[in-house]
């Protein structure tokens, strides 16, 4: 079945991107150097950029399409998104932070659903504290959370890993890779380090300077 | 020396009056203002931008005459503030308020202006991803992070405001109990023989008011800028 199907043109300045792609269940890995475009796509898949021409849609619900003047806002696609610097707030607590979603969409507090998720990342013991005590890694667990707790229909991961040391990187992976078998929430994982994507990837997009290059099995990895 | 005549109390409790008015009505007015001028590009906004300054610039009495024409009880916004909403200015300790604010408001914007453009504006687009729409984006992420700036240009607008003389005198002029305020009661005070003694306890009360104001503003900031290193 079909998850995500974006079909999409974008000029930023000289820059000009072209990517038309459906990825299935599972993790899609965007794959490309620096600057292929890979933020602005799963910028796009967001809504915090609108394309030029095009459509995006998302199982059965149409996100954007130029021709038919759809563009829903970023805060009505719910779709998770975990930046690579994090981008926790800073004047919330952990916890705030976390609950920032359901907040945010009116939902009653599940306190098993949050007690699970803090449980799975490991982040229990952190909920009182202010994002800048916090560790990298930690930073990024705790956006992975706050991200999941949307129960968002599916989730964008940019560069997760990017900003953190080698052995950081091996603290995330597990979590994630334990997300993709165990949460069923279809992932869009943004990176230019193949290794990292082997572990993680179920079907691979490949991009180079805004252009779709391949698209198939992880084996485009190599 | 400190125990204030009734009439010097009406002052000091006038001016306090005056100026707390004149801060909580621009507040609103100089968030929006500040979030306008740091967020958005607009055909005009150079002239919006000097509209805002002017005041700190303008002879004061020339601000006080041009509020008098306008706010006055026959000016076009006077009249339509008396004869709909009820609100007359012209002599009134309202319009005391009035010309306050507008002395204190470039004061105020400047700092809340100032504020909102550090803000990362990547935390906002986090926060639509997770169901913020704009305005509560606003509310609990941009104004929260711009609250230094936003308690510095109150306290900046209560303290020109506390101070305010030239516009205040030429629009409401100098009743007592009405529009006399602190600055208007040391000015009468001095050109009276022998007053120099009652204008001593005022001008005292002025610097502590002054001095309490900014303590309060450093304080509250620093509060608010301790919220976000953690414990």
């Amino acid at each position: 079945m079909i998850v995500l199907a974006v079909d999409v043109e974008k000029r930023l300045g000289t820059f000009a991107l072209s990517a038309r792609f459906k990825a299935t269940g599972g993790v899609t890995a965007l794959f490309g150097p620096s600057g292929a475009g890979k933020t602005i796509l799963v910028n796009m898949i967001a809504g915090l950029l609108a394309p030029d021409r095009g459509s995006i849609a998302l199982d059965d619900t149409v996100l954007f399409d130029d021709t038919a003047g759809i563009d829903v806002p970023p805060h009505r696609r719910h779709i998770g998104y975990v930046f690579q610097e994090g981008r926790l707030f800073p004047h919330l607590s952990v916890r705030q932070n976390l609950d920032y979603g359901r907040r945010m969409s009116r939902h009653p507090r599940d306190a098993a659903a949050f007690a699970r998720m803090t449980q799975m990342l490991d982040i229990g013991h952190l909920l009182e504290r202010r994002p800048r005590t916090l560790s990298g890694g930690e930073r990024q667990r705790v956006a992975i959370g706050r991200a999941l707790l949307i129960r968002p229909r599916l989730l964008l991961l940019d560069e997760p890993l990017a900003s953190l040391d080698a052995a950081r990187k091996h603290e995330i992976l597990p979590y994630l890779v334990r997300l993709r078998d165990a949460a069923h929430v279809p992932m869009v994982y943004v990176s230019h380090t193949a290794a990292e994507l082997r572990q993680i990837a179920t079907n691979v997009v490949r991009l180079d300077a805004g252009r779709m290059v391949a698209c198939g099995g992880i084996e485009l990895l190599d | 020396m400190f125990d204030l005549s009734p009439a010097e109390w009406t002052a000091v409790a006038l001016s306090l009056r005056v100026s707390i008015v004149a801060t909580l009505v621009a507040l609103p007015f100089g968030i929006a203002i500040g979030w306008l001028l740091a967020r958005k590009d607009f055909w005009g906004k150079i002239v919006v931008d000097g509209i805002v300054y002017l005041p700190l610039v303008l002879p004061p009495v020339v601000t006080g005459y041009l509020l008098l024409i306008s706010f006055g009880r026959r000016g076009p916004i006077g009249a339509f503030f008396a004869d709909y909403l009820g609100i007359v200015f012209s002599f009134r300790w309202t319009g005391a308020a009035l010309s306050c604010g507008v002395m204190g408001f470039p004061l105020m914007v400047r700092p809340i202006r100032l504020a909102i453009e550090a803000i990362d504006r990547r935390l906002e687009d986090a926060a639509a991803t997770l169901g913020a729409g704009r305005f509560f984006v606003f509310l609990t992420i941009t104004l929260p992070l711009a609250l230094p700036g936003v308690i510095a240009g109150a306290v900046m607008c209560f303290a020109r405001a506390l101070g305010e003389f030239g516009a205040t005198i030429t629009f409401v002029s100098n009743i007592p109990g009405e529009t006399q305020t602190i600055s208007a009661a040391i000015y009468t005070l001095l050109q009276v023989p022998d007053g120099e003694v009652q204008a001593g306890r005022l001008v005292v009360v002025a610097i502590v008011l002054a001095l309490a104001a900014l303590i309060a503003s450093e304080w509250f900031a620093r509060r608010a800028g301790m919220r976000f290193q953690g414990e």
